[in-house]
């Protein structure tokens, strides 16, 4: 029997598999393609204090190996998520990862202390990297300084492990990660994705409505993986890689890069039972590599 | 429900840019008239299924006709017989066939709309005069022009609707849109649905809270997911949604039919 579960947090997970925040819902509408008690945790849509509209439509883009996507973190906000997508992931055996989003310092930390008293929630990520809305989100995650305060802020409001969500968009990947680590951050994920534009040269109109829109795919994954590498060497908490993966190949690649833990993103519009193939394709790839614990693979690469 | 393999059992165009494909697929079973289904290209650089319509669904037996509208439909279009695509679904809400009962049923048809409601004219033509079934089923189909050989409309005749054809530039049938068709021929309706370009159903919305009268409609978006997860294809609604608890409904999820009079176009 291959031991596929990692260490996170000082919680252990069945594997290393979840999914990337907003490419997945609460796993509601999913759960209907995919057993999601099979994954190694669940990772949520934003949600904030109250209620976001996001953006106008179009809010999505094909481009080659990817999308783009400026939703603009419409989420019913946190009552409704406790009443409604909680009170769905309490019937699974699945941890939890819910990601937070703020226009404010304030609403994240009000958004982090009503979450962190949850007993269904395991850990917190912070969208500090989302590039489609115009306050909050980005803003906080493409300064070192801001991104330092807005870490400290929420983990003193936090009562579980505190998560920042990295943005790629940065000169400096590595300063970033230690900002987060120096505010206290218990882990870091990333990337996000990567602020973008599509023009209809037809129309002469942006594709999307918001102009510009953020890249994910399989189109990303190389930078990703070289982020990712970057970002945990700089730093001793753990990291969730994700950006583009769309097979175990990926998944293993990422983790020999610096993650513990790693997260599918768009390729759950592609193949909605992807990540319970990934799982089982990485212990195929351990019975073939010989290879007893997934977790000792985990930053091999930084030798 | 999974994403499955469908076998291209024939293909004929039916006029320029607009193609006719059967296919053998389990994602057929279970579909309602007005749900669509996720095709997606076999080119692996083009990752989102194509959010293309049911026309017609018989047990294994599932019916697309699409315009080919970019590289995407481009490349499925090119497929042969007896060649396989992934394909997720039936997705989403389907028309409301119950609305018709007891009704004068106006079926609006503009262009590339046309496909969405052959299978609703098929079942309502086959309830026709019962107690949950229409009193009258017409379909008023607008074309362009000529050239696009009045694409369906026999289909819809075959199965026993009322057919009137209209053309933008009269060089076939009735000059004009489908609602001026409608207001030339003095054809009266109960219940309109309707599916076709943006400005066509923006005019239907406005003509149906004229006459009083209920009005479906079919909408089209950007689609990622196709099943409610990514918020990728929302239409704005006149009342808070009961999903999303803001002014947005799924065109996926809570669509793609809505009461015309609970949508902003």
């Amino acid at each position: 029997m291959r031991d596929l579960s990692v260490s996170f947090c000082g919680m252990k997970f069945k594997n290393p598999v979840t999914c990337a925040s907003g490419t997945f819902g609460s796993g509601i509408e999913y759960s209907e393609f995919v057993d999601i008690d099979k994954l190694g945790a669940l990772t949520t849509k934003g949600v904030s204090v109250t209620a976001w509209e996001g953006n106008a439509t179009p809010r999505v883009a094909e481009t080659p190996s990817g999308m783009m996507n400026a939703i603009g973190l419409q989420n019913p906000g946190v009552d409704v998520f406790i009443q409604r997508d909680l009170a769905f992931l309490r019937e699974h055996d699945v941890p939890v990862i819910v990601n937070v989003c703020g226009h404010s310092t304030e609403e994240y930390v009000e958004a982090v202390k009503i979450l962190s008293d949850r007993e269904e929630v395991s850990c917190l990520e912070i969208n500090v990297s989302c590039p489609n809305v115009k306050e909050g989100g980005i803003a906080f995650g493409t300064d070192a300084k801001s991104l330092f305060s807005i870490t400290q802020a929420v983990k003193k409001a936090s009562k579980k492990p505190v998560i920042m969500k990295l943005s790629p968009n940065v000169t400096d990947i590595a300063l970033m990660a230690r900002s987060a680590e120096e505010g206290g951050a218990d882990a870091i994920s990333l990337i996000n994705t990567f602020t973008a534009m599509k023009i209809d040269i037809y129309r002469k109109c942006f594709v999307l409505a918001n102009r510009t829109g953020g890249l994910s795919g399989p189109a990303i994954h190389p930078i990703a993986v070289r982020m990712v590498y970057e970002a945990s060497k700089a730093v001793k908490i753990p990291v969730i890689g994700m950006g583009g993966i769309a097979c175990a190949e990926d998944a293993i690649e990422m983790m020999m890069a610096g993650a513990t833990l790693v997260a599918v993103g768009m390729m759950n519009f592609h193949e909605p039972a992807l990540m319970t193939d990934i799982i089982k394709d990485m212990e195929g790839y351990m019975e073939k590599t010989g290879l007893e614990r997934i977790s000792d693979i985990i930053g091999c690469m930084h030798g | 429900m999974k994403k499955c393999v469908a076998h291209i059992i024939s293909k004929t165009q039916l006029c320029e840019g607009i193609i006719d494909m059967r296919l053998r697929t389990e994602a057929a079973r279970g579909a309602r008239c007005g749900q669509f289904v996720l095709v997606f290209p076999n080119d692996p650089s083009r990752l989102l299924g194509r959010p293309l319509c049911i026309c017609q669904a018989q047990e294994d037996c599932l019916r697309i006709v699409f315009r080919i509208s970019g590289r995407g439909t481009q490349e499925i279009s090119e497929l042969h017989t007896d060649e396989k695509i992934m394909i997720e679904g039936p997705l989403g809400n389907g028309w409301d066939v119950s609305a018709a009962a007891g009704k004068e049923v106006l079926l609006l048809c503009g262009g590339i709309g046309a496909p969405a409601l052959l299978q609703l004219a098929q079942d309502l033509c086959s309830i026709k005069g019962k107690e949950n079934g229409p009193k009258q089923v017409r379909a008023i189909l607008g074309y362009r022009d000529a050239s696009m050989k009045a694409f369906l409309a026999e289909d819809f005749k075959e199965h026993g609707a009322e057919v009137i054809i209209a053309s933008d530039d009269g060089s076939i049938g009735v000059g004009g849109n489908v609602l001026d068709a409608a207001k030339q021929e003095g054809i009266g309706a109960d219940v309109i649905y309707a599916c076709g370009p943006m400005p066509m159903l923006s005019a239907v919305k406005g003509y149906a809270r004229e006459k009083g009268i209920p009005a479906y409609i079919s909408l089209e978006e950007r689609m990622a997911c196709g099943v409610g997860a990514c918020l990728g294809c929302v239409v704005k609604t006149a009342e808070k949604d009961g999903h999303s608890h803001v002014n947005n409904a799924r065109i996926c999820t809570e669509g793609p039919v809505f009461d015309a009079s609970e949508v902003i176009l």
